[in-house]
């Protein structure tokens, strides 16, 4: 974790991608409660762009949250998120922090895909339309453009034959598939991926993660993961966070996380889970 | 009782003036039920109160009201400060606005059946409001209520004939008024089976429709 560095302040709406390394997630003491349960207490974390940063802990420790807030999906109660320096759901106005209009939270929002655990692809659109629905209504593409690079895309995933069919049509992993590669045809800078293979049969959980392993390869994609497939993280993430209770309780490279942990919370929940 | 085809053959010139009454009742009143009730459904989702709640007071209002009630005012009372129309006109418009109240019914069902996956997709992927709506919203709202929007066109048609008492001679206000005339019944029963003759093909339209959209 980087919590010594300081965002810049005002860099505008990530018109140019932060060069590599610098900060491009930061939650600032942020609280997140449902009713009496305080999902996310007083949270202090960074992501620094190009990074892998897997999130890990037992179910409710605040992981998911964490994804949805980022998505705008939830509000946070307190605290602050910005992404690329840029505040997400607050603006700053005559040096006050007021809530962010719809605008703003939709430039900010733009930087940041999002692969759901059920998949949620549109079963009204064939899998190209899936792909190229946002990349042209939000991003202005021509439909020519938005095609080829969903075609790209789908070569990416192992898909290309399956463009013209409905969703489904289609085995879990296949639309999970399509789902990443719909994430991706919008070029957000972090990719977030909210327990992608849970829903899946274990024999097409591999498919799944074999595409995120090449993108984790070959991109310079930020990625902010919640999974339980230990040996993913272990094989992806630069990065890994321990939650427990709303709280980070220990992060650090994958080898050290997952081979010799400081915390004895972190050592049983591995113990569970591996 | 005997069966004449005398009579029959009488009464046919006006009963098709009355099937034309009614196919323009249920044809157009449709219309209005599907559009207006489409209207009310997302006004009802509103988040500005001052759109939601007269909207929400004024359907559950004509939904809580007999339908009759409704023509005669439509037909005694609005002329008094309003437009005065034609009693086909008023009754179309009488049985278009009364179903639209239960078609917003089914369209908030149908939208609200729709999976909140569906909404935090469009909103990872930055889609506008209206394009949400459009685009992902309501084509999967319409799949799940062509079913039961069918079955109020069927139950329209049967209400249709109500429109006669304001003088919108459907085919069932000139077979009753034709009867009257000649005491006669013949035309009554060609009346009852040409209900059916309409009814059925209806409900295999819309069964057919289904099919297609249902994936």
């Amino acid at each position: 974790m980087s919590a010594d560095t300081h965002p810049a302040e005002n860099t505008g709406l990530l018109a140019n991608p932060p060069v590599d390394g610098s900060e491009l997630i930061r939650f600032d003491q942020v609280t997140k409660r449902f009713g009496d349960n305080t999902v996310l207490d007083r949270l202090d974390f960074s992501v620094d762009s190009g990074k892998h940063v897997t999130l890990i802990g037992p179910s409710g420790s605040g992981k998911t949250t964490i994804l949805r807030l980022l998505m705008t999906l939830t509000e946070p109660d307190e605290g602050t998120i910005r992404v690329g320096g840029e505040l997400l759901t607050h603006e700053e106005r005559n040096g006050k922090l007021v809530r962010a209009g719809e605008k703003h939270v939709r430039e900010v929002r733009k930087n940041i895909g999002m692969v759901f655990q059920q998949f949620n692809l549109f079963p009204n659109m064939k899998v190209l339309r899936n792909i190229t629905e946002a990349p042209v209504t939000v991003l202005g593409l021509s439909k020519d453009e938005a095609e080829e690079r969903a075609r790209e895309l789908l070569e990416l995933v192992g898909l290309t034959e399956h463009l013209d069919k409905y969703p489904t049509q289609l085995s879990g992993g296949q639309q999970q598939r399509v789902a990443i590669a719909r994430a991706l045809a919008m070029r957000p800078q972090v990719l977030l991926l909210d327990e992608v293979t849970s829903a899946l049969d274990p024999e097409l959980v591999v498919g799944v993660l074999d595409v995120l392993r090449d993108i984790a390869r070959t991109t310079d994609i930020t990625m902010l993961c919640v999974t339980h497939e230990m040996s993913f993280a272990r094989d992806i993430s630069d990065q890994v966070l321990m939650f427990d209770s709303g709280r980070v309780i220990e992060s650090g490279p994958p080898e050290k996380i997952f081979s010799e942990p400081e915390k004895e919370r972190t050592r049983e929940f591995l113990k569970a889970v591996l | 009782m005997n069966w004449d085809w005398n009579v029959v053959d009488d009464f046919m010139p006006r009963f098709w003036d009355g099937v034309l009454v009614t196919l323009q009742a249920l044809a157009v009143g449709t219309l209005i039920a599907f559009a207006l009730g489409l209207v009310w459904a997302l006004a009802q989702r509103s988040a500005q109160a001052w759109v939601r709640l007269p909207v929400i007071a004024v359907t559950e209002f004509i939904r809580n009201t007999p339908l009759l009630v409704q023509l005669f005012f439509l037909f005694y009372v609005v002329p008094d400060f309003g437009p005065s129309m034609s009693p086909l006109t008023t009754g179309i418009i009488g049985l278009g606005l009364h179903y639209s109240t239960y078609t917003a019914e089914v369209y908030r069902a149908g939208i609200e059946g729709v999976p909140a996956g569906q909404w935090e997709a469009a909103t990872a992927l930055s889609l506008s409001r209206g394009r949400t709506w459009r685009a992902v919203i309501l084509p999967q709202a319409i799949r799940r209520v062509v079913p039961p929007l069918g079955n109020y066109v069927v139950a329209m048609l049967k209400d249709s004939p109500m429109i006669a008492t304001i003088g919108a001679f459907d085919m069932l206000g000139e077979a009753q008024a034709f009867s009257n005339e000649t005491f006669t019944t013949e035309a009554l029963t060609v009346v009852g089976v040409a209900f059916i003759v309409i009814a059925y093909p209806a409900s295999l339209l819309i069964r057919a429709l289904e099919r297609r959209l249902v994936r």
